[in-house]
This record gives structure tokens, sequence and C-alpha cells, in this order.
């Protein structure tokens, strides 16, 4: 592990916001579902662009285009991006220039394209791939520096669980968040729906009463949201499968996700798409599907997701790299190209929790500093959506 | 590291040290002998079920109404007296938390 006076560090990209990214990209977002087509087409004239589409942005409720507007703008400003291009159709519902001039408040170079100014979907490509050009060139004399730990923001999913994730994946990941929090980093989880049965217990870790009543209010309003389409999150669950991988209770499965969270003071808990202020670690509305909770976790400003995995989970992010963690020795050997760390070690008794932790801590810090994830040279990093939930309109 | 552990060299394992479960990593049989290490004291324990891999079983006995522990933290309460060494599932513990049991 590189250190500086006894600390951690890492070597990342230092932006004119005073924030680090751990990667240097040009993003190519995609504003609205119409526009999907043309962003991946634009994407694709640019070695290395990280191109985010999505469902929405048009035909939807106002809180709907609001909650997708503020978390394209937080995509945009995370710092693992150096530039972003925009492509918008035209008449989307929400407001491109809104975006545009939010985004460039992180002080990074913004363009914009529209494709029914710009004579269409051909017009669009060559008038993208001139402003990407210059984007791509531009943010390309980027050099990483050292800078300490407390920089980092590290992001939280677990996913293709089986009995071996709540037992020796997610409890080393909480060792792990514990020092990263310790050392000043900041930490982001979600999940909501993994939360509902200890939320109580979740509650307790917030760092006042007015974060533990916003926490517990959005377990209320998810639950309220599953029972009108005719669900129950409390009664199906645990389920068959989880009792057969003994799982006694929702309580017990539900600490088996939050256990990776470690044990750390809340210090407040956002809605999707908001960004996390200050340090520490912070909770973010979500949905626990990847598209959803992988960009809630970036938009939160996370520059390193760890990923939790029992059955082995392929996905990335466009920009945000997605260390997969696993602790079944099976997964780990039949899925060598998804599996970036193997914590099984924890079961056959060869390493402890806390040892495993140290392990998580430190692949961290070297894909922060640059060393590729699986999902990275595999190229899999499609998985993105925003999570609205008002009617499609 | 740990490429092919073949062979359980942990039996269980204690997530918590205020836990009264403890988690098999292995195929527990019945019968089966275990040392508890518990920092400075150590406990011996005989295994009265076998337990499954990934499956719970109590090491200190706990009253019908007690609370049952994993994670540090109540995953529920036992609905029968369960002794130190007994599987702990869905036959003897009860969820607090589900539908109709408030918060």
């Amino acid at each position: 592990m590189r250190k500086r006076k006894g600390q951690p560090t890492f070597v990342g990209y230092r932006r004119a916001s005073g924030e680090v990214g751990t990667r240097n990209l040009l993003g190519i977002f995609s504003l609205v579902t119409c526009a999907n087509e043309a962003a991946v087409n634009i994407g694709r004239q640019v070695p290395g662009a990280a191109i985010f589409t999505h469902q929405n942005g048009c035909g939807q409720t106002q809180a709907d285009l609001e909650a997708v507007t503020r978390t394209l703008i937080h995509l945009g400003q995370n710092p693992n991006l150096g530039a972003v291009l925009l492509v918008s159709l035209g008449c989307e519902g929400l407001s491109p220039d809104r975006i545009g001039e939010a985004i460039g408040q992180a002080k990074k170079p913004v363009e914009m394209v529209r494709i029914q100014q710009q004579g269409g979907y051909l017009g669009a490509l060559a008038e993208a791939g001139l402003k990407s050009q210059k984007l791509a060139q531009a943010i390309s004399a980027f050099r990483r520096e050292e800078v300490g730990v407390e920089e980092l923001v590290l992001g939280l999913k677990c996913g293709a669980s089986d009995p071996t994730s709540g037992l020796a994946a997610n409890p080393p990941l909480g060792k792990a968040v514990d020092r990263l929090i310790d050392l000043a980093g900041s930490v982001i989880f979600g999940e909501t729906t993994e939360v509902v049965g200890a939320e109580h217990i979740l509650a307790k870790r917030a760092k006042n009463e007015a974060v533990a009543k916003k926490l517990l209010g959005l377990i209320d309003r998810l639950e309220a949201r599953v029972r009108a389409s005719g669900s129950d999150i409390r009664g199906g669950n645990p389920s068959a499968g989880n009792i057969a991988g003994g799982i006694t209770t929702l309580e017990e499965k539900s600490l088996g996700s939050i256990v990776k969270s470690g044990s750390s003071a809340i210090q407040d808990v956002y809605e999707y798409g908001e960004r996390k202020q200050g340090r520490g670690l912070f909770f973010v509305d979500s949905p626990g599907r990847e598209p959803e909770i992988l960009t809630a976790l970036a938009a939160a400003g996370a520059q390193v997701i760890a990923f939790a995995t029992g059955l082995g989970a392929p996905q990335g992010f466009p920009f945000v790299p997605v260390i997969k963690i696993c602790a079944n020795w099976k997964t780990v050997q039949r899925l060598p190209d998804f599996i970036d760390l193997d914590v099984s070690g924890v079961i056959s008794g060869e390493e402890s929790l806390e040892e495993a932790g140290e392990r998580i801590l430190q692949e961290v810090l070297e894909v922060a500093s640059g060393k590729w994830t699986k999902a990275e040279t595999l190229g899999y990093n499609g998985s993105t959506n925003i999570y609205t939930t008002g009617p499609i309109v | 590291m740990a490429a092919t552990p073949m062979v359980a060299l942990k039996r269980f394992i204690l997530l918590h040290p205020s836990d009264n479960t403890a988690t098999a990593l292995a195929d527990l049989q019945k019968g089966e002998a275990l040392h508890l290490d518990l920092g400075a004291e150590g406990r011996d324990l005989t295994l009265r079920e076998s337990i499954p891999f990934a499956h719970k079983f109590a090491i200190l006995p706990i009253p019908q109404g007690g609370e049952v522990k994993k994670y540090g933290e109540l995953i529920g309460e036992a609905s029968l007296d369960i002794e130190a060494g007994e599987y702990v599932h869905v036959h003897n513990v009860v969820s607090r938390r589900t539908r109709g049991q408030g918060r």
C-alpha cells in the first residue's frame, strides 16, 4: 500500500473543482431515451469514451423529470469525468441547458449536440465527432498525482448473492469500510429494499434524530409503493430459497446485506440522484437492481465501487470502476473473468475478517490508482439507468 | 490465494462476540465437538444436531422468548427453548419484524 506520513494514499486526477478522479474519461451522455442510439455511436467514435444511456427524459411526471435532471447533473459532476458531451434530441421534457450549465459548475468542459438542430443523426455524428475530439484531446493532458486516502469516495453494492455473501464477503467489506471511515475517507451505500427488516438497526447508527427519521421515512415510502402495486416486501421474505440457504428471518437477511456498511455513524441520507456533501458514511435511496444503484452511487460521487457477489455478477459502470469481491471459491474458480478479489479464505479459515478487509481496502486503492477491474478489461460496463417512480405518460 | 480450499480448516464463524448463534462454514455432523475461542476464555460445545453449511446453531442456551443474535444484532426470538449445540432456524425462531409487528 502506497503511504505518506504513515497514511495510505492513491494516485488520482485532481480536478479544477478540487475533487479527485480515479479515471480520466470523456463522458458521452444521452439526455433522453430517444437520443440513446446517437450517444452510443458518437461514443464509438472516441476511443475510451464513457457512454451513459437510460430510458428517461421525456413523457414523465414533473417529479420524475426533476429526479432525472439532478441525476444527470451529478453524474456529469463526478470527478472521474474530465469532460462531458451531452446528446440532446431537442424536444425532450427536461432542460438540456440547465443540465449543461450545472455540470459546468464543477469547472469542467461541457459541450452539447442537438440532433434536431444539427441536421439529424448524421449531422449530429459529425458535429459530435469534432466536439468530442477536442474534449478528448484536452483531458488527455491530465496526469495522476498522489493524494491522501481522505479523497476517496467508495460506493457499495452486493448482488447475485448466495449464502457466502452475508457470511464472508459483506462482513470483511464492512471491516474495509470501517477502516476507510477511520482514515477520513467516504463511503456511500443504498439498496433501500435490502434494509427493510433491519431499518431500526441502521437508524440507531444515524448521526442524529433527523437523519434517522429520513432513513425510516425512505423505508415507509418504499413499503407504501410496493403495497400500492399489490405486493408486500415483508410478506414473502425471507424467500424459500433464502430459508434453504440458512436465513431464518427478514432481519437476518437484511443484516447480511447492511453488514457491508460496517459500524460507523451515518452522516446523512439522500434521495436518488443527489450528491453527498462532506465526508463519512452516507446512505442514498435506491433500488437494489444494478443499473439503477450503480448510477445512484456514481451520481452521489463514488469514484470506485466495491461489489460483493456470491454467484458472480458481471457488470461494471461506464466511468466508475466496479470491484467484484467473492467468498464462494467455486464461483471464483468458475468465473475468473468476473471476480477481482477472492475472499474465500474467510470460509476456509486461511484468513480472518480483518485480514480480508485489509486486502479489500488495498485493492480499492490499487484500482483508485488506475489498475483495471475485470469488468473494465471486458468492457462490460453498460449497466446504466435512472430510477423513477411515476408512470410513463 | 485460497485457490482450492477443498478442506474447511474452520468449521464455523462467530460473526460478533455478543452473538449467541454461530454459523456453519461446512456441513457439520451431529455429535461433532467444537471449541469456541472467545478471547480470554474458550468453551467446548457438542452439536446436538447436524448443521448444514451456512445454517446456524446456538452456542448458549436461549430460553423461549429470548433474543436470538447474529452480527451482534437481534435477528428474532426463540419460539421454543433452545439448548447450546442445537440447530437454530425457522422451527424455533420467529421474526419480530414481519408484517403487523410494527417497529
